[in-house]
């Protein structure tokens, strides 16, 4: 217990202190992360937008793999771009492997699931609002979507944001395909699991603080975007 | 509200150069969901102008009449024949406007900017369709936060926005104050006297009397009455429509 | 737009990650070598004398070969001689040269619970361990650690995976791990000494069983062979293996100190 006083007053102490290779740290974690939040909302939100609107063979499967990739184990996902990446794999000429390249890579497979499952169910209801009025207007299936896409902007900064979180909690995936390589590929998580493993636990648990309270400022900018789309009956 | 020169956008129905969708012709038109038939073989035959009306009774079935002759809806058995080279592009050609406004949660000037680039058609005419259904001044607000009566005018805008050849209203009105009320009627009028074809649901006997040209009454799923309306009101011809206007529960 | 930002982004990302890919090295590293802070102490020396930036990727031995296998590294920095010349045999790597040894210890609880405190006979300790039940956590991970406790259990003639769950309790993690689960349940650890000495969560735990020349631990240099693995950086893996063999390299190790202890005593052969 004593050290989670001590964890608190670390943390204080770290941040404060502007401590070079922490800035280093949470700039990779965040630089990373957001990255792949947006690369699968680019892949996963037209997925989740096509069989939102989609009614064809084979759709409840479709569901339910999306919904269970939301699951995926991020070790199994690490080991799979792993073997991908590596020198003997299949693109390993790339030489990508043990750059943050690889890990946003490694985090996007991870996180595209969950934004195009969240963001199916989110399109969905929303659809079934305007289904009966596009139909009326005559619009395309692209035109459909890219409306739906818009007019549930506000409700997909969530989606996004559920991927975000899961993307930088991680360390099972980007200490596989980052290697944890110092001043290279380190970032908050694959830290903390090191200063755990050296058995300093209090710096392993500041910097876990640390990485809570980016994710809460995180939350908290996309909260008030929201809120004031609220305000205006935009979400 | 209205300027004429603000409406110069707005096609005369003569221009569009299509061959016209009406007459309108319905065969044997039967609508049935399982067990129960809704619509039992209606037969009617619309002119090419004017303001038709729909009454009836709550359940008689005018909102799915309405919803199949613009193509949200397939009949179980029947025909309808619109006009024009290409029957399957009709619903292009006609708008429809419901009964609860479906706004997009945009501004009131984005609703229909996003209906006139769908339709790949000049946005030019944004403002003058705005300022023809007194929404100019709130183009930049948030359209979902509009009154009842403005986000009905606004889904109206929209609806003209598209140049339809067929207006279907679907109790526009109803749960409007009487000035929003009236406000509809005149744009709606408009869009008649520039030869939009004017299809209208509706529970307001007064409406009715007001725009109707002819008047469609419906009870249980078929059509008890076709006429004109000057010879509606003044005396039905079945006991259904004479005690729907005398205010009687009509099943 | 958006979507072409993110694309720039992502080429940006890849030619960035490909430009630093030119005067730099990964090494392949048994975790002891990385958590006592060796590398931390040393390859800003061997930077500053050389320019080459080196990358430690610092996991368990056995996957640090299998990594070096796939050819995901260019140096090979672990600890369990068989398998190392085993490495070198099947031709993934150059040539295996002794670096630096350490020695293994067994830590447990100040309450000693199988009474081998002070023992330097390391497979008697491991017997009594064995006989009173007590607890012992182990790596279960196939590193260089978990091989050569295997090897002393086998000494000792005991197999203690039949009690595995049992008093015997398989971690399958890194030291690290092992040692938070062992000091977590009371179990005694084996574990090398400096990560031991490096360790920041001793709680009650003391060194129990050292001193048995069988606990000898030594660590190994193996450049990657480029004839199997053609993307190695071949001149600057030398330039590394080299100077941690040279007199320069030897002396940096022995100076590495962890509140006044040496951690690692150099021994490479004299070239």
């Amino acid at each position: 217990m004593q050290s989670i006083g001590e964890a608190f007053g670390l943390a204080i102490a770290l941040v404060l202190s502007g401590d070079a290779d922490l800035i280093e740290i949470v700039l990779l974690s965040l630089r990373v992360s957001l990255t792949a939040t947006a690369l699968a909302c680019v892949i996963g939100l037209p997925i989740g937008a096509l069989v939102a609107i989609g009614r064809f063979w084979g759709r409840s499967a479709v569901l339910i793999v999306m919904n269970a990739l939301m699951g995926l184990p991020p070790v199994v996902v690490g080991l799979l771009v792993y073997l991908y990446l590596s020198r003997s794999g299949p693109l390993g000429f790339l030489g990508l492997l043990y750059t943050p390249t690889a890990m946003i890579i490694a985090q996007t497979i991870l996180i595209t699931p969950i934004v195009a499952a969240l963001s199916r169910q989110v399109l969905e209801d929303l659809h079934a609002e305007y289904a009966e009025q596009f139909r009326s207007l005559c619009l395309t299936r692209l035109q459909t979507i890219q409306a739906l896409l818009w007019d549930a902007r506000y409700s997909l900064l969530t989606v996004g944001l559920a991927g975000f979180g899961r993307a930088v909690a991680e360390v099972g995936a980007v200490i596989i395909v980052g290697g944890n390589i110092d001043h290279l590929t380190r970032v908050m998580t694959t830290a903390i699991a090191l200063e755990t493993s050296k058995g300093d636990l209090a710096l392993a648990l500041a910097l876990g603080i640390v990485l809570l309270v980016i994710a809460l400022g995180v939350n908290a900018a996309v909260q008030s975007v929201r809120m004031t789309a609220a305000r205006q009956a935009y979400v | 509200m209205s300027d004429a020169t603000a409406l110069m956008h707005l096609q005369t129905r003569a221009a569009t150069g299509h061959a016209p969708l009406l007459p309108l012709k319905v065969r044997d038109l039967v609508l049935r969901f399982g067990e129960a038939t809704v619509l039992d073989g209606l037969n009617l035959d619309l002119g090419p102008t004017g303001c038709t009306m729909i009454m009836g009774p709550n359940g008689s079935g005018k909102s799915l009449l309405l919803k199949l002759l613009h193509g949200l809806m397939q009949p179980s058995s029947g025909r309808i024949e619109w006009g024009g080279d290409a029957p399957e592009q009709a619903t292009a050609r006609q708008a429809l406007v419901f009964q609860k406004p479906v706004l997009l949660r945009r501004s009131v000037a984005a609703n229909i900017d996003f209906v006139l680039k769908a339709r790949a058609k000049d946005t030019g005419g944004l403002d003058a369709l705005l300022e023809h259904v007194g929404l100019a001044h709130k183009a930049r607000q948030p359209a979902r936060l509009l009154s009842g009566g403005e986000a009905q005018r606004l889904a109206l805008a929209r609806a003209l926005a598209t140049d339809p050849e067929v207006l279907f209203l679907d109790e526009p009105t109803a749960s409007l104050d009487p000035a929003s009320v009236l406000a509809i009627e005149e744009i709606v009028n408009e869009a008649r006297a520039r030869g939009v074809r004017i299809i209208f649901v509706t529970h307001d006997i007064g409406q009715a009397r007001r725009m109707a040209d002819d008047v469609v009454f419906l009870h249980r799923g078929r059509i008890a009455e076709h006429c004109a309306a000057a010879e509606f009101f003044p005396e039905p011809r079945s006991a259904a429509a004479r005690d729907y206007l005398n205010g009687r529960i009509v099943v | 737009m958006l979507a072409r930002k993110l694309t720039a982004t992502a080429v940006a990302l890849v030619i960035g990650s490909a430009a630093w890919a030119q005067e730099s090295i990964i090494v392949q590293s048994t975790t002891s070598t990385a958590n006592s802070g060796l590398y931390d102490y040393l390859l800003p020396i061997f930077q500053g004398e050389t320019g080459i930036q080196v990358n430690v990727v610092a996991v368990g031995t056995g996957q640090a070969i299998k990594n070096a296998e796939n050819c995901d590294g260019d140096v090979l920095l672990v600890h369990a001689k068989a398998s190392e010349e085993k490495f070198v045999a099947a031709g993934f790597g150059t040539e295996r040269t002794d670096l630096m040894y350490n020695d293994f210890v067994i830590v447990g609880p100040a309450a000693d619970p199988a009474g081998v405190g002070g023992m330097n006979d390391v497979q008697g300790a491991m017997a009594k361990i064995a006989e009173e039940g007590a607890l012992f956590a182990s790596r279960g991970d196939d590193s260089g650690t978990h091989k050569k406790e295997m090897a002393l259990w086998a000494d000792t003639g005991v197999d203690p995976t039949a009690a595995s769950g049992a008093w015997y309790r398989e971690t399958g993690s890194g030291m690290g791990a092992t040692l938070n689960a062992g000091i977590g349940m009371g179990a005694y650890v084996m574990t090398d000494r400096a990560t031991w000495i490096s360790f920041g969560n001793k709680q009650d735990y003391q060194i129990a069983v050292q001193g048995d020349e069988d606990m000898f631990n030594q660590y190994g240099v193996i450049p990657v062979n480029p004839a199997k693995c053609p993307s190695v950086n071949v001149d600057a893996a030398q330039t590394f293996a080299d100077w941690l063999i040279s007199d320069a390299g030897q002396d940096a190790i022995a100076a590495y100190k962890v509140a006044d202890q040496q951690l690692f005593f150099p021994n490479a052969p004299d070239s």
